[in-house]
């Protein structure tokens, strides 16, 4: 099934993850969870910066940029003994990246229930992420606005 | 029993030493015939990312709960789990996990519902063991399968259904194992859990709080056992006899006081209810109070 309008790189995680057996699929989360960047040096000494997603089991935070032109990148930091959630912000990071407000806005709400990982991380765990991408939808409005 | 208990000191004091071992008790006898090794933590990646060696993997949510009902998994189950894992009746079972052995506390209790004997808490979990920079690995072990019986749950004996919180409460105590502000009722949910909620805020009329973390000591081992009795005993008012219900808010944390209470400090009678607060807090017509005050039992 496709989905009209999911951004590419959105597209192509889900493809990835579902194309899986159900253990594999926590294998490639935490290849996500690795490679959730570092912050850019401009964010790493103001933890005030960023908004904290009380949402998630264990403590995220996450910065929204939406430049000039309308697009937008997404921050993240969570611990290393979180690699569940560090997973679900490398994702969005990614899959988000050189959106535009627009685009990040359309992406489906129920974008995390559709990547397979409900069996594989139990439904209360894919919340957490489901919340991230709300608080970085509410960041996007507020940007934007600006 | 296959295994030795670790006889140290501190643990010695306890109601039941043999239901602890230290890191160092672990390290020497890590691969041991007979003793398997269990990690379970609230983040379902975090063993992928390192775990001690030869130890195996239990989710409280994928391997222990029902997938459809809200209760644990059955008999069969159980045993099949068990026996991928390597773990066969009379083995000793060692488990350990993040956030001071809170959902290490939580499976045991589990194993516990399921009657399976020699089963311990690594003290520190596993926090203190890389703490101290004992080797950790990502070799996932593939143990031979083992025969486990299919055992039918007891839940008569530790686990507390809402009716039988009902018919508790005015006998006997409850301890509330919830942060100060659920408790009073300023929030129905932990800060930083709100996607287990409940209805309503408050606590169940009469029990005492006491945080279970309270019960760890910054090294996330247990407290000792004189810093336990003036805990529960001397604050919360628990009594040599008295038949005990913690609670929480689904269960794990509580589970965690349960084995205190029950392992450490010896009462023989405590029961983990599990349906806790998001069950009780979005039951029909069942007593709540709010504030700091323990409030009085309604007249039935």
């Amino acid at each position: 099934m496709t989905n009209a309008t999911l951004p590419a790189t959105l597209q192509e995680i889900k493809e990835e993850f579902l194309a899986l057996e159900l253990r594999d699929r926590l294998q490639l989360l935490l290849e996500f969870s690795n490679e959730l960047p570092e912050l850019p040096e401009r964010y790493r000494d103001h933890p005030d910066l960023f908004e904290r997603v009380v949402e998630c089991q264990s403590p995220v935070f996450i910065f929204v940029e939406v430049d000039d032109d309308g697009i937008v990148q997404l921050y993240a930091t969570a611990p290393k003994e979180s690699p569940t959630t560090r997973g679900f912000a490398s994702i969005l990071a990614q899959g988000l990246a050189g959106l535009t407000a627009d685009e990040v806005l359309a992406v489906p709400d129920d974008y995390p229930q559709e990547l397979g990982l409900t069996e594989a991380v139990s439904p209360l765990r894919v919340r957490g992420m489901t919340a991230l991408l709300g608080r970085t939808k509410h960041q996007v409005r507020l940007k934007r606005g600006a | 029993m296959t295994v030795g208990f670790d006889d140290s000191a501190k643990f010695a004091e306890y109601a039941h030493p043999e239901r602890l071992v230290s890191t160092e008790w672990l390290a020497e006898h890590l691969g041991d015939e007979g003793l398997v090794v269990v990690e379970s933590d609230e983040d379902v990646l975090l063993y992928e990312t390192g775990h001690i060696p030869t130890a195996v993997k239990i989710d409280w949510h994928t391997d222990l709960n029902d997938p459809v009902l809200r209760d644990f998994v059955s008999g069969e189950r159980f045993a099949q789990l068990l026996s991928e894992k390597g773990i066969s009746r009379d083995t000793t079972v060692v488990i350990y996990g993040d956030k001071n052995n809170w959902w290490a506390a939580y499976a045991l209790w589990i194993f516990t519902l399921f009657g399976h004997e020699d089963v311990r808490l690594l003290d520190g979990g596993r926090d203190k063991w890389i703490a101290e920079g004992r080797e950790i690995t990502t070799d996932v072990p593939t143990p031979k399968a083992a025969e486990y019986p299919v055992v039918e749950r007891d839940d008569s004996k530790v686990r507390a259904f809402k009716e039988d919180v009902l018919s508790h409460l005015g006998s006997g105590p409850l301890i509330d194992v919830r942060s100060p502000e659920e408790y009073t009722g300023e929030r129905t949910e932990i800060p930083g859990y709100p996607t287990e909620s409940a209805l309503r805020p408050g606590h169940i009329p009469s029990a005492a709080s006491v945080p279970w973390a309270r019960a760890a000591a910054p090294d996330a081992t247990f407290k000792n056992r004189d810093e336990l009795e003036a805990i529960y005993k001397g604050e919360a008012g628990l009594q040599d006899g008295d038949d005990v219900i913690a609670y929480c808010r689904i269960g794990e944390r509580s589970s965690h006081t349960w084995f205190v209470l029950t392992h450490l400090l010896g009462f023989t009678n405590v029961r983990n209810y599990d349906g806790s607060w998001t069950e009780w807090g979005s039951a029909v017509r069942v007593p709540i109070v709010k504030g700091a005050e323990r409030g009085e039992v309604p007249a039935a």
